[in-house]
């Protein structure tokens, strides 16, 4: 790392002006030539099937100079903030006080999200976005286990969000099975075709594990959308069974649940229901993660995440021990899916695009790979910003791409939290480069 | 035979439209060992350019369609080429030494910002265009009526692949640039220490990738006579196992790669089913991989500690 001493920063500060405008200037014209044709010229085809075209210069001028406005002041923060990489200093206070909120913010959370259902019992609009937040928040740590810990790149885990989902729907609807019997076979179908896929592909490298996924996410939407006869295709398929409290329906009938209790039936019983479950569904996938974490196999998962050919020099079965990771993955995304499909009570091939895995991807990697906490708060702020941003839907993914590649470049081990692993020697050996380099191995 | 002889030559037409991105993807992934995942959405950004530029130009009153063709291919080609230089800029160049998953997920943000950004400055409907060249040959007619036919597109396609081809591996083996790119492949550090401007270097990767995916855009449009703002997508990943299918790194394997995926895309939606083609190339992809994961023409890859 370079050390700038505080003479050099302030001369190149000072002598920047002419250099920083003309930066500016250079990006401004890019973006012109880039933004000229895609933005200045709009094309519609018209009704008799002929392209028609008219012009947008003023957005064009106002793209421009916004780019040469953001360069100016991505540069000046840039001179202020000093070099990327630099250490900054944090007052002990803040530290002592930042570490005190991260012990508790978890606890509170969870009692504020198990009081949800107590404060805004009337506002059914909150309640069901609860309910999203906290299958994103499931679907976040079930892609967790398989990023997060294993470090396993798994662009295609809608795949078992969508296999269990079917999974339960289809049973449900074919031969009547109940909730109940049906989510742990979702869990399982799901892990089974984990394993299936998990098998062969895993001893590929990073990026080629993480194209095959893509590839199996999309082979499976595919068949969902062309085998109709027993899926439905593009139509999916209605009328699937809404949960039971354990048997005991939750509707107006005489053995529903609110006859039983004698109290007055009211829809918003059923959210409720809805909201705990998959809040305890999200648990379970939480309790049984940081169980693993202790497990020989969950250490096995975080040093294969750090470096997997020394796994292999220690003796670690990195084909299992990455098949169980992305099984347990795949499991709960399972889950999830099987209440997904009780939830809607409609299912189709439509819910289970690549957008859907990349979503639950970008919680992980905004999370924080790794850290459960992280995870929850990015589910919560992403789904909750997609919710507030719902009126600009087009360019709300265009936002999101973009927060995406900023993430990455700024803090690309996460922006909330990133779990080390559990046990690590405390003392860094530095190894001289002369006996890592290449050939010399 | 005469289906199947027709099959065939719609087979590598296609194939030669995904070598073209191949060859983006194959070089990327060489020099920088990196999968650029927003080649796909920079392919669907130059048949864009392609369809206005042309539009343009008709508006103007040329009739010549060499021409207007020539130009055309230029244009996008030029402006394609910026937007892959701009996207390794921003997107890719503050990642080169950041962990392994990084780049990749800054990929997937990049080709979501493509996407949207085509659909927000375009419109989600598809852009259609009257067919440009028309005509061709009747090759052979059977006794039954079935007729071979070998259309001019078909033939244009073919031939500026061809040419692109040609100028493309002279640039890569007898140029300057070439060496530079072969060198920045083989030990980057060593390069740089050896005078290779190595940043320049893998600009202009991105910069030749993006000007071929360009060309293969604007030959789709041609072809098929419309883009959308989601055809990047299917197309990138198609490209992708080409290049995989060929060996990754490997130029000819791209290309070869390519035809084979076309001929095995277009084979399978004319004697199996249409609605199982694109399952058919993704399956390809993870048979490849996993029982060959070099690809026909690549080098085993040693992993050294």
């Amino acid at each position: 790392m370079t050390v700038i001493s505080p003479e050099t920063a302030s001369a190149s500060r000072t002598a920047g002006i002419p250099a920083l405008l003309k930066t500016a200037f250079v990006n401004a014209l890019i973006a012109l030539v880039l933004f000229s044709l895609m933005v200045g010229i709009r094309t519609e085809a018209g009704s008799d099937g002929q392209l028609t075209y008219w012009t947008r210069f003023g957005e064009v001028a106002a793209l421009v100079a916004a780019v040469f406005g953001g360069s100016i002041v991505i540069e000046l923060l840039r001179q202020w903030i000093g070099p990327a990489g630099t250490e900054k200093l944090i007052p002990p206070a803040v530290q002592t006080g930042m570490s005190l909120v991260g012990r508790y913010l978890a606890p509170a959370l969870l009692v504020f999200t198990l009081l949800v259902p107590v404060i805004f019992y009337d506002q059914r609009y909150i309640l069901d976005l609860a309910i999203l937040v906290l299958t994103y928040v499931m679907l976040g740590w079930g892609l967790n286990v398989v990023v997060g810990l294993a470090g396993l790149l798994d662009l295609g885990y809608v795949a078992f969000y969508a296999v269990g989902a079917y999974s339960y729907a289809l049973l449900a609807t074919n031969f009547g099975w109940s909730f109940w019997v049906c989510l742990p076979l979702a869990g399982i179908l799901a892990a089974f075709w984990g394993v299936l896929l998990g098998f062969p592909v895993l001893r590929l490298r990073g990026d080629y594990l993480a194209i095959v996924t893509l590839a199996f996410g999309e082979i499976i939407r595919l068949v969902i959308i062309n085998w109709q006869e027993l899926t439905g295709g593009p139509n999916g398929v209605s009328g699937i069974p809404r949960p039971s409290f354990f048997g005991i329906p939750l509707d107006n009938s005489d053995d529903g649940l609110a006859a039983l209790l004698h109290i007055e039936y009211s829809t918003t019983h059923r959210i409720v229901f809805l909201f705990y479950l998959i809040l305890a569904l999200a648990l379970l996938t939480n309790w049984v993660t940081i169980r693993l974490r202790r497990l020989p196999i969950g250490r096995a998962w975080e040093a294969l995440r750090e470096d997997e050919v020394a796994c292999r020099a220690l003796g670690i079965n990195t084909t299992t021990t990455k098949l169980t990771a992305f099984a347990t993955g795949a499991m709960f995304g399972g889950f999830a899916g099987a209440f997904f499909a009780t939830r809607q009570g409609f299912i189709s091939p439509e819910s289970f695009t690549f957008q859907e895995s990349a979503l639950v991807l970008a919680i992980v990697v905004l999370g924080g790979m790794g850290s459960q906490l992280g995870v929850a708060l990015a589910a919560l702020a992403m789904i909750g910003g997609f919710e507030l941003f719902r009126s600009l839907e087009t360019y709300r993914m265009l936002v999101f791409g973009m927060a995406m590649v900023l993430i990455m470049i700024w803090r690309p081990r996460g922006l909330i939290g990133h779990r080390a692993p559990t046990v690590y020697l405390t003392k860094a050996q530095a190894i001289s480069s002369d006996l890592v380099k290449e050939g010399h191995g | 035979m005469d289906y199947f002889a027709q099959q065939l030559i719609n087979g590598l037409v296609l194939g030669s439209i995904y070598g073209l991105i191949a060859i983006g993807y194959t070089m990327v992934y060489g020099i920088v060992g990196m999968i650029n995942f927003a080649h796909g959405d920079v392919f669907m950004i130059g048949g864009f350019i392609a369809l206005i530029t042309f539009l343009l130009l008709i508006s103007t009153g040329l009739t010549a369609i060499p021409v207007i063709l020539l130009v055309v291919l230029l244009v996008s080609m030029a402006i394609t080429a910026l937007y892959g230089w701009t996207i390794e800029r921003i997107a890719y160049r503050p990642l080169r030494h950041s962990f392994r998953l990084a780049p990749m997920l800054s990929a997937i943000g990049m080709s979501f910002v493509l996407t949207n950004y085509s659909q927000v400055a375009q419109g989600a409907r598809v852009k259609p265009i009257p067919p440009v060249i028309t005509g061709g040959y009747t090759l052979h007619e059977s006794a039954d009526g079935f007729v071979i036919q070998l259309s001019n597109i078909q033939i244009i396609v073919v031939i500026t692949t061809i040419v692109l081809l040609a100028i493309f591996t002279w640039l890569v083996s007898r140029t300057r640039l070439g060496r530079d790119m072969r060198a920045c492949e083989q030990d980057q550090t060593m390069a740089a220490l050896l005078g290779v401007d190595v940043d320049r270097t893998i600009s202009m990767t991105f910069v030749i990738g993006a000007a071929l995916a360009a060309v293969a855009g604007l030959m789709y449009l041609l072809y098929y006579g419309l883009v959308d703002f989601f055809m990047g997508f299917v197309a990138g990943i198609k490209a992708f196992t080409a290049a995989v299918l060929g060996g990754i790194g490997s130029l000819p394997g791209a290309m070869l790669g390519g035809l084979a995926i076309g001929l095995i895309e277009t084979f399978w939606s004319a004697y199996f089913s249409v609605e199982y083609k694109d399952v058919a190339a993704f399956s390809i992809l993870i048979v490849v991989l996993i029982f060959m994961p070099t690809g026909l023409l690549g080098r085993p890859e040693v992993e050294k500690v």
